[in-house]
């Protein structure tokens, strides 16, 4: 236990000093400044306004920004330490292939959650000083499904640095993936739909194991609990179970998908050449 | 204290170690020597349990390195050939050492202060920050400080000024009792006057393996 918090640590703070962890942490900080100084909280559009027009906006640039820079910053832990002899020297010491692994899962985790977090912190703070009324509820459910995001990509991202020899097929795996799950799966979907060669419920189940997919119809679905916005996809999902069942789908099933993800990436670091 | 047994490792259809067999007992000093490709490192690294064999076996002292990995590690000291890019800063690289190995912080900076590395006014510097030597120094000081049974160095003087090696001999002098060192190098001359065993590797396999 003492050796996997001190791998968390240590990994924690190698993170903070990098310059990537500065570029990420502008990023998400500047968005929500950049939405305060656009005056998103004083529009109101499709009878959004305020904080909640501003959370709905985060939220949906996060989804598309924040797989990608968990998966190319972490996608190296690994890959780039085994690349660099790092990994050879560190592990030269008696610590657990156990502690180290998932020590630096937890390090990982907090570096690239906090960020996202303390930006929609500071957003509410800044909200509440301008004296607008705060949507704890969608502030709590958010919290919950960029949790489960940061998990399913960091888990899908240690399951491609365990495997990979090199940085660079390592940051190419990682592109693909982003690019598939954001846009060639959806383009595939349709285009199937639209051939009608597969019922419509089997490709809205495909679509929504995806987890940026599921992360998203549920953002929506916290303004919108009715998901008219979709339109007839919102039945399919809605007559499937209630909104409170899907939105607590889509933060348990990410979390777990990460999980899964980290675990199988575990097992193949266990079981192959460490160097 | 070490024995390796038919050590085979194939890394696709390469042969890297060829069925392999040695031994290595308390107080014996070797030099471990071959060209490039010829197994060396392989074998180290087979010892340290970061190989899974194709086929045979090391043990350390009677254990498994991969499967008793704590166990064997505790005895074993590590200078690669050339020091990694560690990112954490001296003060963290101590840290870990002393947390995970339980390795005495004092006594890190004491073989460092041996191996005239400054060690108190670069605390906070990042290790990758410090020069060639300073890093080589520090890990000959940690190797030292471990007091480990089985200490290997691969190429341990490649960043040392003439100094800096005379100072590595003597610690080495001081610490060679009971222990099996191994020197991976290509340059007997520097390690003759430590080593009482030489074995020489080519394709793969031990072609010479001579005491003194």
């Amino acid at each position: 236990m003492k050796n996997l918090l001190l791998i968390a640590y240590l990994d924690l703070k190698e993170s903070i000093r990098a310059k990537w962890f500065v570029v990420y942490s502008l990023v998400f900080g500047g968005l929500i400044a950049l939405f305060f100084i656009a005056g998103v909280t004083e529009s109101q559009v499709m009878g959004f306004s305020g904080l909640s027009r501003l959370l709905l906006m985060y939220i949906q640039i996060t989804i598309v920004i924040l797989p990608i820079f968990i998966l190319v910053t972490t996608v190296r832990s690994i890959s780039g330490d085994r690349d660099s002899h790092v990994l050879e020297y560190m592990l030269s010491f008696p610590i657990s292939l156990k502690q180290y692994y998932w020590g630096k899962v937890i390090g990982r985790f907090v570096t690239v959650f906090l960020p996202v977090f303390f930006a929609m912190v500071i957003a509410v703070i800044y909200g509440a000083v301008k004296g607008a009324a705060i949507p704890w509820d969608i502030f709590f459910l958010y919290t919950g499904l960029l949790f489960a995001m940061s998990s399913a990509f960091l888990g899908i991202a240690f399951f491609i640095s365990s495997f990979v020899k090199s940085s660079e097929v390592a940051l190419g795996l990682s592109f693909f993936i982003w690019i598939f799950l954001l846009a060639f799966i959806d383009i595939a979907l349709i285009s199937l739909m639209m051939q009608e060669r597969m019922s419509s419920g089997l490709i809205i189940f495909i679509s929504l194991i995806n987890p940026m997919e599921i992360f998203r119809v549920a953002a929506i679905s916290l303004f919108d609990p009715e998901l008219t916005v979709m339109g007839p996809v919102a039945f399919y999902i809605l007559d499937s179970m209630s909104q409170t069942v899907f939105v607590l789908v889509s933060i348990f099933y990410p979390l777990f998908l990460g999980l899964i993800f980290a675990f199988l990436g575990y097992k193949i670091f266990e079981k192959k050449d460490l160097v | 204290m070490i024995k390796v047994t038919n050590l085979t490792k194939k890394f696709g259809s390469n042969i890297s170690l060829d069925n392999v067999s040695c031994e290595f007992k308390k107080n014996e000093s070797i030099a471990l020597m071959g060209a490039n490709g010829a197994g060396k490192t392989t074998l180290v690294r087979s010892i340290m349990g970061y190989y899974h064999p194709t086929g045979g076996e090391v043990l350390i002292n009677g254990l498994n390195p991969i499967k008793n990995r704590l166990d064997v590690l505790e005895h074993i000291s590590f200078v690669p050939q050339l020091p990694p890019p560690i990112k954490l800063s001296i003060n963290e690289l101590i840290e870990y050492i002393s947390v995970s190995a339980k390795v005495d912080k004092n006594l890190m900076k004491h073989y460092a202060n041996e191996m005239k590395l400054d060690i108190n006014s670069n605390l906070h510097k990042s290790f990758f920050k410090l020069s060639g030597g300073m890093k080589q120094k520090l890990l000959i000081a940690i190797s030292l400080a471990k007091k480990s049974n089985v200490i290997i160095y691969d190429e341990p003087t490649a960043n040392l000024d003439p100094k800096a090696r005379d100072d590595f001999y003597r610690l080495l002098k001081q610490n060679e009792e009971d222990k099996v060192l191994l020197f991976v190098t290509h340059r007997l001359e520097e390690v003759k006057d430590l080593v009482n065993r030489q074995i020489y590797m080519d394709l793969g396999k031990i072609v010479s393996d001579e005491r003194f």
